[in-house]
């Protein structure tokens, strides 16, 4: 910084007191006079936009510091536009690595610029007590028209942790308050079928994303509500107990905006555990209402439970098998799963999927991402199916284990005959072997 | 003028292939070799009582060398820049030498005690030989960055000179007259220490699955090559239920200690190789355990804080769990998994578990199902695994871990059916865990899901005699992979932002064309993308994987994302 005329040195050291405001304001109306005369810039007269346009580029600590300067750049610090975004991060020395967003800061907030927040998003760790107190943050956010919210575990799941009630009732104050929330994260909180109706009577006309998987307190009729209200929904994520055919018919209707992106976590409680079937004729309605809607699929299932499902064509997108899948699914998959563009099967088992990994290349003709571990393919039904789907593939993923050497094919070839029909370099995911 | 040298030994703790040793001895008229025993390390640091006992055999074995040269081991115990002036002076030392350490901590130990030398007049003689290549010329043919993923690494080491051969084995013709001054309380004074006098309880303590030193380690090796030439196959092998048992062929501690060469192993290897199939090129991974090593000292030795996730520029700061609990069920196989339980016995009992099987805990205790940090598994690593050594294991807990070299997350090695997969009979956990026999090969890895009568018969009442599963795995991974997503994620958003000074992340498209040595195939081979091998520094990238549309190679981000603007992050 440069140094003024001698009379304005006393502005070069932190905040100034109330006396020398006037002289302040004397001399830096001067300094700005001389400035059009000299052509010398000061960073005391740098405009506010730009202040604002500077200190959004700088991490919340540098314009903390930036802020402590002078008044002017104090002032610009708690510019409403530098406080619509904020992200909560609640973690307790005993359960994380990571530092907390510090108590003063948030007193700060909540006092000065509660009113200003618009885009909210709370990181928690595994403990209790970082989940209640987001909860805490959150029930005080009165004056907030927040249009996004995110409650984010970043381990076990804390808000599931927390006392129901506490939890209800601050969610409750948001959705109340807001009237235009857009997003909304919830996913692994206990969030219920009344305080969704409570979402829905406040914000029906606004909310276009809704991500709650791991919801068990909610039921289909819930979400079901949150469908038939919300026309603008356009992203929503939950699980598949929470799936009806029904549901499927309202996000369908004419008054409804085309969906983008569903998500469905289908995941097992209980070995054995029985699944309901959806008609294909609701998917078929999804279809022709959104015909480019992502859907997005997770499998959490033990083998024998995948009975109801890929018995029909269904308009998956993207497809992923968590624990081990076997043989005759993803031949179903093949089957029945025209519109899939990427699939990742963590685990098969010992019988090579060759068959089943050429219907796809046949039959998936969208298929651009495949991820592969803990299976087996014979290198020469794999190059095959390179060959098939090679300049569609961006994403080719096997574990180096998965590929079975044959009569054509070694190890050592493999990669190069691949990365031949990819048009790039190619090698499979190496673990190391020490 | 008389020549009195000391030989430093810390790792390389042999005679084959020494070449610190051997051209030391050059001139010498005395020669002491020395190996300086901390004395607050066998308390204090978290080394456990395996990797003492592998280590004293190999002195002693070592110590059995020397004497039919007619020299000795001098086992000090001190500190080194306490001990080595003293040294200096005692013995009138004029020459030191010892095998090059990469490590970050033995490049500062080394600079001190260089400082001392010089101080005291003393030659100093460093040689590579714990690595097969120059580590630092690595380095700089990559663009001054160590490479950080495999592959990139391969096509960097096709590119370096050949590797050295292995310097001659100190023999007495060798030392020539070159004597070692041995006093009559040599023993008492010098001698290798028992594991009771360093302090341990060795009642009960069963013999070692792995004896240490560099007899054993040459005998292993000649075994391992008669196998390999025997089954006249070089590919991988396939995982079965013996590969999880400690083999007689296995090399991996003997690595790690030098007790064997790892230039030695590579040229016996390439000889074999060479002799069976008819003089080709061997391929590259043929050598695969040792450059995976040499992956790791790689890019470790620049990197003091290569084993820590906080101010490690290489490792994503993931948001693991603080949980003692959780960690010490993990490390004292009380998970309620037989699978882990019984690969982390192994390791206590033994010192050695299978690659895979490492695979297994590790994924278990991190990304898979704990989501505990990599830090604590390597700490545990470390005291417990006879062949983890600073760069080795830290790396490949960050690898494992995902945490580090662009390692894809999507694949998660559950607890039962990998085993299951792996030893349908149950054998492993049979032969580990021996109040598990009576359990049939259907339960043996899921012994909850065992009907009443199955238990009891087993004697075995899960709850009672094992615990039950500390976690319900498929809720455990179904939320830490979304975690995982997260995170990556969100390092996606810095893209765009120029904050991306922290990761050098590689852009898969650099990877230059296929290595050189596909002459004999009869392919053509592809110009090699030069230009990339040098670029300096990593572009800004895109994170390889697509984060942006699909399901787990990225998830869709989301209409709002702005909310997760790291801008606003305060992690500083």
């Amino acid at each position: 910084m440069k140094r003024g005329l001698q009379g304005n040195e006393q502005e070069d050291g932190g905040g100034t007191s109330g006396g020398c405001q006037k002289t302040l304001k004397r001399s830096r109306k001067q300094r700005r006079e001389k400035d059009l005369e000299d052509g010398e810039a000061r960073w005391e007269c740098l405009p506010q936009e730009i202040l604002l346009h500077v200190f959004q580029y700088l991490p919340l600590l540098d314009r903390a510091f930036a802020s402590q300067v002078c008044r002017g750049w104090n002032e610009a610090f708690h510019m409403p536009e530098l406080w619509r975004c904020f992200e909560f991060e609640l973690n307790q020395p005993a359960s994380s690595y990571l530092k907390a967003t510090h108590p003063d800061l948030i007193k700060q907030i909540i006092k000065r610029h509660s009113d200003h927040l618009q885009y909210v998003s709370f990181k928690v760790d595994s403990s209790r007590e970082s989940a209640e107190a987001a909860c805490d943050i959150l029930s005080q956010l009165v004056n907030c028209s927040l249009k996004t919210l995110g409650l984010i575990s970043t381990a076990r799941p804390s808000f599931m942790e927390m006392p129901k009630s506490h939890f209800i009732s601050a969610l409750t104050v948001v959705f109340v308050n807001s009237k235009s929330l857009s997003s909304l994260k919830i996913d692994d909180t206990p969030v219920d079928d009344p305080s969704l109706k409570v979402l829905v009577a406040n914000n029906s006309d606004t909310l276009k994303l809704l991500k709650m998987s791991s919801c068990p307190h909610v039921s289909p009729a819930g979400i079901l509500c949150v469908a038939d209200q919300c026309h603008g929904l356009r992203e929503l994520a939950l699980n598949y107990h929470l799936l009806s055919d029904e549901l499927l018919i309202a996000l369908s209707s004419e008054k409804h905006v085309h969906l983008e992106h569903l998500r469905i976590d289908v995941v097992s409680e209980n070995p054995g555990q029985q699944f309901h079937t959806i008609k294909k004729s609701s998917w078929d309605a999804m279809k022709r209402h959104s015909p480019k809607f992502n859907l997005v699929m997770y499998f959490y299932l033990y083998e024998d439970e995948f009975g109801p499902f890929f018995r029909d064509e269904i308009p998956v997108t993207h497809l992923y098998f968590g624990r081990s899948v076997s043989k005759d699914v993803l031949g179903r998959v093949g089957l029945n799963c025209p519109r899939l563009v990427e699939l990742v099967v963590c685990a098969n088992g010992l019988r090579p999927l060759d068959e089943e990994l050429i219907r796809i290349a046949q039959r998936c003709t969208q298929l651009s991402a495949i991820g592969l571990g803990e299976c087996e393919v014979s290198c020469s039904a794999f190059v095959e199916f390179v060959k098939m789907c090679g300049d569609r593939l961006t994403q080719l993923s096997i574990m180096e284990e998965v590929l079975v050497p044959d009569h054509r094919y070694g190890l050592d070839d493999i990669h190069w005959e691949v990365s031949k029909h990819l048009g790039r370099v190619w090698f499979p995911d190496m673990m190391p072997t020490w | 003028m008389v020549i009195n040298t000391i030989h430093w030994f810390r790792k390389g703790l042999r005679l084959h292939d020494n070449p610190s040793l051997k051209d030391s001895i050059q001139g010498s008229d005395t020669l002491r070799c020395i190996y300086i025993l901390d004395p607050w390390f066998a308390g204090s640091s978290n080394v456990g009582i395996n990797r003492w006992r592998f280590l004293l055999h190999c002195l002693e074995d070592l110590d059995a060398s020397l004497r039919k040269l007619n020299s000795r081991l001098f086992v000090i115990r001190g500190q080194p820049t306490d001990v080595f002036p003293r040294l200096f002076k005692e013995w009138q030392i004029n020459r030191l030498s010892y095998e090059y350490d990469s490590e970050p901590f033995g490049k500062e130990r080394d600079a001190a005690i260089q400082k001392l030398a010089n101080e005291a007049g003393v030659e100093v003689t460093v040689r590579i030989s714990h690595t097969l290549y120059n580590l630092d010329k690595i380095i700089e043919l990559n663009g001054s960055q160590p490479p950080l993923t495999y592959k990139r690494f391969q096509a960097v080491i096709n590119r370096m000179n050949a590797v050295e051969m292995p310097a001659e084995t100190i023999t007495s013709e060798v030392l020539k007259n070159c004597v070692t001054p041995i006093s009559e309380e040599h023993d008492e004074k010098f001698g290798v220490p028992s594991l009771e006098e360093l302090g341990f309880e060795t009642e009960g303590l069963t013999t070692a699955v792995w004896p240490g030193g560099e007899t054993e380690a040459l005998m292993r090796l000649e075994r391992h090559l008669e196998r390999k030439a025997w089954v006249a196959n070089f590919e991988r092998p396939r995982m079965n239920a013996n590969s999880l048992l400690a083999s007689p062929t296995g090399l991996s501690p003997y690595l790690r200690f030098g007790c064997l060469s790892c230039r030695l192993f590579y040229f016996k290897l390439t000889d074999l190789y060479r002799k069976v199939k008819k003089n080709h090129t061997p391929p590259l991974s043929l050598y695969g355990q040792l450059l995976w090593r040499e992956f790791f000292y790689t890019t470790a030795t620049n990197n003091p804080c290569f084993d820590k996730m906080d101010g490690n520029p290489i490792c994503v700061q993931i948001p693991w769990d603080r949980n003692p609990e959780a960690l010490a069920k993990w490390a004292e196989g009380r998970t309620g998994f037989p699978w882990i339980d019984a690969i982390m016995t192994q390791l206590r009992q033994e010192g050695w578990i299978h690659h895979l099987a490492r695979h297994g805990v590790a994924c278990f205790l991190t990304r898979g199902d704990l989501w505990i940090s990599w830090e604590e598994g390597m700490k545990v690593f470390e005291e417990l695994l006879l062949d983890a050594d600073w760069s080795v294991n830290a790396g490949s807990w960050m690898w494992l871990s995902c945490s580090s070299f662009f390692q894809q997350f999507f694949h998660c090695y559950c607890p039962v059916g990998f085993g299951r997969r792996t030893d349908p009979n149950g054998d492993f956990i049979r032969s580990a865990r021996h109040f598990m026999k009576g359990f049939p090969a259907k339960y043996i890895y899921d012994p909850w899901n065992a009907p009443d009568e199955v238990q009891k018969a087993a004697k075995c009442i899960i709850g009672v005699h094992y615990p039950k599963p500390m976690v319900n795995h498929a809720e455990a991974s179904r939320i830490n992979i979304e975690r995982m997503k997260q995170i990556y994620q969100q390092l996606s958003c810095y893209r765009g932002l120029g904050m991306d000074h922290l990761w050098h992340f590689n852009h898969d498209d650099s990877l230059p064309s296929v290595p050189g040595n596909r002459m004999d195939t009869g392919n053509t081979s592809p110009k090699r993308n030069e230009a990339v091998i040098n670029t300096p520094a990593f572009p800004a990238v895109q994170l390889q994987l697509v984060y942006e549309k699909s399901c787990v190679f990225g998830a869709k981000l989301e209409l709002s994302s702005h909310h997760l603007n790291p801008i606003y992050m305060v992690t500083d």
